[in-house]
């Protein structure tokens, strides 16, 4: 069996068909919610955690599977949605073409930024992200074709004509733009699982673990980091393009807001870096956490959210999953 | 006489004002076990360094099977058949054992041609030969010095290398453990074929294992030849003269004396 069909096969996998379930139970919630409005908020709780979902599953390839700490990571994020909105609003595009430019665009960017930073490595690498993406958004601020700091809003006429199952305009749009969110994640799924089970993925991790020692194992490191750069930017990018579009609006200090960067590491920290279903589990758990404190302490939210993150790191730097497939190596089979 | 698999042709390496290699050239044959000996600061592991791309020379070249291969970057060189180990192991720490082995598989010569399955097939067969079989799905955090060298050098013959360049593999272990390596390394070449250099300290053992030996001494080839002809080399003697008893030993041991 080629190795291509051996990565194929994995999808029966335990780990990877808990994705599909979860895959699948988004995708119903959204259908159900198309003909119950009861169903409104469940879908809205769910869409926020998709969008920290696709940011957790990107940085996954790079911070995960490669070692590299991408702490300005939202900058593909707002890149994704900012070129979809450009595209919406000023050219009158379909939000299905301007989802894929968004994507090329997220790889594109990472590609130019890669080139710059992945020679730095540890510290200096993430410091380097962060400095980019401070940079893009003060350029989007001052940038005037693109809105300035006033960003950009959708008009509504630009959705007057969109239908889906039964709804037209601005319901439809919001249907719609959940079902598009669902389908994004099923991608930046996907993405995570094959190249986890593939010899690519093998070769990230090499570099995660020793880069000096895969480079001369005979992995290309630099092609490889640069290559994971660009997959990881593309869930962001992708989610990012749909966030905007759901919302009907993007301004610089949301899209390129550290703050998603952080929760996103958080997610996949907390899950088990490098780890497919650490990296649901930490995404979901964290904004299920997060939901349920926002509403619970909305003044202290943050307080127990700060300790929370001590003691992950204090006590479980591996997340729930590396910890258990450290601790349980004949599990690692299951628990990917 | 066996052909030539690496050339080294007048190999200096400057690192600001220090100069640690002056002008090396050297030849290894095919099939041969190459033991690379010198005190401190001789400049052998700067060689290994520059024969597998990670340093450029400054001047000179370096031959693989005749190609010119001075100045790739390391991974090219490795995927055309050299691999190393090195002196403080790098092992994946958080990978298992076969996986670390299946890994190096992939990213041999012809790796890209393996599938999975027969991928970690070859690992497991590697593993057997260096006596990790039963260790394959442990983390490799978990090994002890001795089992982490094995898995050094079990990476390294994965990737089905012409050319090993072990780094004192054997540094840091115990007698038993240098006894035991040094059976993996003979049953590596008797099995494998593979042609060999070793940068050593532990002398009995590289004087006992080399076909022929290179002495490099702050940057400079002092002597070459087989370990008997080296070990009486006075050249040799005053370069190890911080220990002139052990230069005597040498001799002794490889039967010149009584």
């Amino acid at each position: 069996m080629g190795r291509l069909a051996e990565t194929l096969a994995t999808v029966k996998n335990p780990s990877a068909l808990a994705g599909l379930g979860l895959a699948a139970l988004f995708y119903l919630v959204g259908l159900l919610a198309v003909r119950d409005p009861g169903y409104a908020y469940y879908r809205e709780t769910i869409a926020t955690a998709l969008v920290l979902l696709n940011m957790a599953l990107g940085l996954n390839i790079i911070l995960g599977m490669t070692g590299y700490v991408s702490f300005g990571h939202v900058v593909f994020f707002g890149i994704g949605g900012y070129v979809a909105m450009a595209l919406l609003e000023y050219r009158g595009w379909n939000i299905y073409v301007a989802m894929l430019v968004a994507a090329a665009a997220g790889a594109a960017l990472a590609l130019v930024l890669g080139t710059i930073v992945l020679r730095l490595r540890g510290a200096y690498f993430a410091i380097a992200t962060i400095g980019l993406n401070e940079a893009i958004r003060v350029f989007f601020e001052n940038y005037q074709p693109l809105g300035g700091a006033n960003g950009i809003e959708l008009s509504v006429s630009r959705v007057a004509n969109l239908r889906f199952m039964g709804y037209q305009g601005l319901a439809a749009k919001l249907h719609l733009s959940y079902m598009l969110l669902a389908t994004v994640t099923l991608v930046a799924m996907a993405m995570n699982w094959f190249i986890l089970k593939s010899r690519f993925g093998l070769g990230l991790l090499a570099i995660r673990e020793d880069e000096d020692a895969a480079e001369s194992m005979g992995v290309d490191t630099w092609r490889y980091k640069t290559l994971a750069y660009m997959l990881s930017a593309i869930p962001p990018a992708l989610a990012g393009a749909v966030f905007a579009w759901k919302n009907g609006s993007i301004y610089p200090h949301t899209a390129f807001s550290l703050t998603l960067s952080i929760e996103g590491i958080i997610a996949v920290m907390l899950g088990g870096a490098g780890t497919f279903l650490g990296t649901l589990l930490g995404a979901l758990t964290y904004s299920g956490v997060k939901t349920y404190l926002l509403t619970s302490f909305p003044h202290l939210h943050l307080v127990l959210f700060g300790i929370a993150i001590m003691a992950i790191v204090e006590f479980l730097p591996e997340g729930v999953v590396g910890w258990i497939r450290i601790r349980y190596t004949h599990l690692r089979r299951i628990l990917e | 006489m066996a052909s030539t698999i690496l050339r080294v042709e007048d190999v200096v390496k400057r690192f600001g004002g220090i100069t640690a290699l002056k002008g090396v050239t050297m030849e290894v044959y095919e099939g041969e076990i190459l033991g690379l000996i010198g005190p401190n600061g001789a400049g052998k592991t700067t060689l290994f360094n520059v024969i597998t791309g990670v340093y450029k020379p400054d001047r000179g070249k370096v031959y693989f099977k005749g190609k010119d291969i001075t100045g790739l970057p390391p991974h090219k060189i490795a995927r055309l058949g050299v691999a190393r180990t090195f002196q403080i192991v790098k092992p994946f720490k958080g990978l298992t054992v076969l996986e670390n082995v299946t890994a190096a598989v992939f990213y041999g010569p012809r790796g890209d041609e393996y599938s999975f399955k027969a991928a970690e097939e070859k690992a497991m067969e590697v593993l057997r030969l260096v006596g990790l079989e039963d260790h394959a799905d442990t983390l490799a955090t978990r090994l002890n010095v001795a089992m982490k060298k094995r898995l050094e050098l079990a990476r390294a013959l994965a990737q089905d290398p012409e050319l090993l360049l072990l780094d004192e593999a054997l540094a840091g272990l115990n007698p038993r453990e240098v006894s035991a390596m040094l059976e993996i390394i003979r049953k590596v070449r008797e099995e494998r074929r593979v042609t060999m250099i070793m940068v050593e300290h532990v002398m009995h053992a590289v004087m006992n294992v080399s076909d022929r030996i290179v002495v490099l001494h702050l940057g400079e080839k002092i002597a070459e030849g087989s370990p008997e002809a080296v070990a009486r080399d006075p050249r040799v003697v005053e370069a190890y003269l911080g220990d002139p008893e052990l230069a005597l030993r040498f001799v002794r041991r490889l039967g010149g004396g009584a």
